[in-house]
């Protein structure tokens, strides 16, 4: 599979749009060469505010411009802008539905070599828990560049999760996903894997190895973690009987907390969550090796998944 | 030529050279002639540089020490593949002349009660930190190999799990207020440790400096001394393109702080700054310290190696360079 960057698609749909649309204003928080903003600062400067290490005050600013009818976008690290800023996120912008997109890039343990203080464990959480929030995590860099489409064409607060460095392309260039709508990449009855984010091909390849050994697993791209899709959900613990969550953000309170809330709820049914395990992200050289060490692989999510279908 | 080195020094040791208070940088340029001289006054021959100082190694020269650490940074951030070298070479003078020269402190005991301590606030140059730490003691050279691999102990940013360091970093904008927090403890046991935070231009953007400097100055907390390393740039560019910190002096100075502006590659003056922050009482003080991002090697001087890594070539040219100093 192809390697492709979220946050250079991210940039290039943000230069799209800026051009269609000349209420786009674009903000960011010194780390504008990271987040690809600069794409957009290169072309509309007069549009782009580059508000310093300032991340709190970034999206009080965001806040006042859509007080003002415009359409800002403020990008920095997820921890930073989700975490730093959450209470700015929380009373400004979600409290008044402000149509404030916010874009979290280098999330989950994507800045391996940075470690635990640039990671982020628990934007998904704290964004998702927010009343008003929509919740988009994107699977490669083509659905990264969708959601930035759709999101600028969409009124409301937004986070939009991307994470640093390349990813295999699951989506033509062009995909066209649905708000709100899991998208099933495989069908099977044995097992729903629901992965998200950089986690989705992942689920993908752990398929496939079930599949060689005669389980079917069904594979939901849960892109929109709020609203979820709890239809999607339903049907599956109906028609497969168990669950494993996948995702690069802690079990708790992200993907599988959320998908183990609506199942509860809809249809109980065994569920086993693959992601970081109530712990700090930490240092390392390679990207991979530090999956690994948390057990965000497909061997891992393989094994979650033969475990919950022995306890249906 | 060695009697304008010998004017230029008489007339900074009786401080008749002044750095000024708020340096203007944007625009200002010297001329040739200007830069030979500020060269002559500050680096040909420090005053400090034949000091002898304790390493794990036993007594060296400082200018040795210096170059000794420069080296292990450089080496450190090409071995990693990633890391804040322009930011790490910007304040190895500073972490140097405090642990080497200042600070009360035991290797051999990182946890004593009454060690005083230091808030690496600009947490992305640890490898600075840890260069220095591992020099006075804290752990073996070695290990400096390991910076940034997975399970080691020296992580990007500073973390507790190294000997030596004494609060967790990284996410900039939140080390002055640990450092309130630490100075206040210490007034509270009365224990007479200090406790030195150092951070970075841009790093003043964040909101949460300044509610802790406000507060250090509330409690009147004379214990805390702020190193500003003041290299006039950040990721993006200049402070000043980016979004504009001057004047810094007046600031801290309307926030109560008494505040001191040095070279920060002037150990002397340094040094000197330090001794007069431990005499002022009833406040807390600020030490502006003018420096070069990636000080040391004439090509990684400025941005240029703000985030990337020297290669094979590079790497070589700027030890060389090192060695020839
Ligand atoms: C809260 C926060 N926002 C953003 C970053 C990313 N970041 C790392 S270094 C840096 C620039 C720091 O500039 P400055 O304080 O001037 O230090 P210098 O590197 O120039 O020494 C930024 C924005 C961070 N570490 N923490």
């Amino acid at each position: 599979m192809q390697l492709k960057s979220q946050v250079d698609y991210f940039g290039r749909a943000l230069l799209e749009k800026g051009t269609a649309n000349p209420d786009i204003v674009v903000l960011d928080a010194d780390v504008s060469a990271s987040t690809k903003t600069s794409y957009f600062q290169e072309s509309y400067p007069e549009r782009f505010i580059e508000v310093g290490i300032s991340e709190q005050d970034m999206i009080g600013i965001a806040a006042g411009l859509s007080l003002s009818g415009k359409i800002p976008v403020a990008a920095a690290f997820a921890t930073f802008i989700v975490g730093r800023a959450w209470e700015q996120v929380a009373n400004t912008v979600a409290r008044q539905s402000l149509n404030v997109k916010i874009v979290g890039t280098h999330s989950g343990l994507t800045p391996s070599a940075d470690g635990e203080s640039h990671q982020s464990i628990a934007d998904i959480a704290v964004t998702r828990v927010l009343p008003n929030m929509v919740v988009e995590v994107p699977a490669d860099a083509a659905a990264a560049g969708w959601a930035t489409r759709e999101l600028l064409d969409r009124k409301g607060p937004v986070y939009l999760r991307l994470g640093r460095g390349s990813f295999p392309m699951i989506y033509p260039d062009d995909i066209e996903l649905e708000v709100g709508r899991a998208e099933t990449l495989l069908d099977g009855d044995d097992v729903t894997i629901v992965s998200t984010g950089s986690m989705v091909h992942v689920a993908l390849s752990a398929a496939e190895t079930l599949m060689e050994e005669g389980l079917s697993s069904r594979v939901l791209d849960m892109h929109t973690i709020k609203p979820l899709d709890c239809d999607a959900l339903e049907k599956a613990a109906s028609e497969t009987g168990c669950i494993v969550t996948v995702e690069e953000h802690s079990v708790i309170g992200g993907l599988g907390g959320a998908v183990t809330e609506a199942v509860s709820e809809r249809k109980p049914v065994p569920i086993s969550r693959v992601g970081i395990k109530d712990r700090f992200g930490q240092s390392s050289r390679n990207y991979q090796a530090l999956l690994e060490r948390y057990g965000l692989t497909p061997e891992a999510v393989a094994g979650a998944a033969r475990k919950v279908v022995e306890s249906k | 030529m060695e009697d304008l080195r010998g004017h230029a020094r008489v007339l900074k040791e009786l401080k008749l050279i002044d750095y000024g208070e708020s340096p203007q940088f944007k625009g200002v340029e010297l001329t040739e002639l200007g830069k030979f001289i500020t060269n002559l006054t500050i680096e040909d021959e420090p005053i400090l540089a034949g000091e002898m100082v304790q390493t794990r190694s036993g007594a060296k020269p400082l200018g040795q020490l210096l170059k000794d650490l420069r080296r292990q940074v450089l080496h450190m951030i090409a071995n990693a593949g990633s890391g804040h070298l322009g930011a790490s070479l910007s304040i190895v003078d500073i972490l140097a002349i405090l642990y080497f020269m200042k600070m009360q402190h035991d290797p051999i005991n990182p946890d004593w009660e009454e060690r005083d301590r230091l808030v690496l606030s600009k947490g992305h140059a640890a490898p600075a930190l840890y260069a220095v730490l591992s020099e006075a003691g804290y752990f073996p050279k070695e290990e400096l190999t390991t910076l940034r691999e997975l399970g080691g102990r020296l992580h990007g940013h500073p973390d507790t799990v190294t000997p030596g360091v004494d609060a967790k970093t990284g996410s900039l904008g939140q080390g002055l207020s640990m450092a309130v927090g630490m100075a206040y403890a210490a007034k509270l046991d009365k224990a007479s440790h200090r406790v030195y935070v150092v951070i970075g231009d841009g790093e003043l953007h964040e909101g949460q400096v300044w509610e802790a400097a406000m507060t250090a100055a509330h409690y009147g907390l004379d214990n805390i001394v702020t190193i500003i390393d003041r290299n006039k740039y950040q990721l993006t560019g200049t402070t000043e393109e980016v979004k504009g910190v001057e004047p810094i002096a007046d600031k801290w100075r309307a926030f109560g702080w008494n505040v001191l502006n040095v070279n920060g590659h002037d150990h002397f003056a340094v040094l000197d700054a330090l001794e007069v922050c431990e005499h002022t009482h009833g406040k807390p003080s600020v030490i502006i310290a003018a420096t070069t991002k990636g000080k040391g090697v004439s090509f990684m001087e400025g941005n240029k190696f703000s985030r990337s890594v020297p290669n094979a070539a590079q790497l070589k040219q700027a030890l060389e360079e090192l060695d020839r100093r």
